[in-house]
């Protein structure tokens, strides 16, 4: 059974098994940063604004072939690789640089396991009680 | 003459190790790509020389450098 934890731990349960992530991040809504391997603030958020730049070019990129919507993707280069994956219909995504030739389908694994552990914040409603007058 | 064949085996050793690191470099670039899976399961890749690829890559390229 899957444990649900915060951003922050699943992050840290993710760099604890995988020893080929390099750097990672969680994003949330609006390209907030919900969670960093990078030591200062920064430093994560140029991280997330060049992941949503290459999210962007890939978008574009499968809507020039005709593709349907893009869930996950790897850049591999000779110095390391990236991953992005979304977390289906949620606006969130975990993205993480790898070091080169890394095991792919182990890392993509790893990164769903890591969005799908962290719990889901629903907006605290407050429900309206049926006796209570109008 | 075992001068000679000194000189000959060292002279292989270094064109074997040569065409090795060239070999290993031209097939690592042929490795640079962008996979992108879409919520059919497809998967679409673009290979290191298209393109797309090119902005893809640079973009990938600077991330990885952020990184270290």
């Amino acid at each position: 059974m899957l444990r649900a934890v915060d951003a922050a731990q699943a992050l840290a349960d993710l760099t604890e098994i995988s020893s080929q992530i390099v750097q990672a991040a969680i994003v949330g809504e609006n390209g907030a940063v919900l969670a960093s391997t990078f030591g200062d603030d920064q430093r994560a958020e140029r991280f997330v604004a060049g992941v949503e730049r290459l999210l962007a070019e890939a978008d574009a990129v499968r809507q020039a072939q005709g593709l349907p919507g893009l869930t996950q993707l790897e850049a591999a280069t000779l110095e390391g690789s990236v991953f992005v994956v979304r977390d289906g219909d949620r606006p969130r995504l975990v993205a993480a640089v790898t070091r080169p030739e890394p095991t792919v389908g182990l890392v993509f694994y790893d990164l769903k396991h890591c969005l799908r552990s962290i719990e889901h914040a629903e907006p605290h409603v407050p429900r309206a009680r049926a006796d209570a007058p109008a | 003459m075992p001068r000679r064949r000194l000189v000959t085996a060292v002279l292989l050793g270094l064109g074997s190790l040569a065409g090795s690191v060239l070999y290993r470099r031209r097939a690592a670039r042929h490795r640079e790509r962008v996979d992108l899976y879409a919520a059919d399961g497809s998967l679409t890749s673009v290979t290191d020389g298209a393109p797309e690829a090119q902005r893809l890559l640079a973009l990938a390229r600077e991330l990885i450098r952020q990184s270290r």
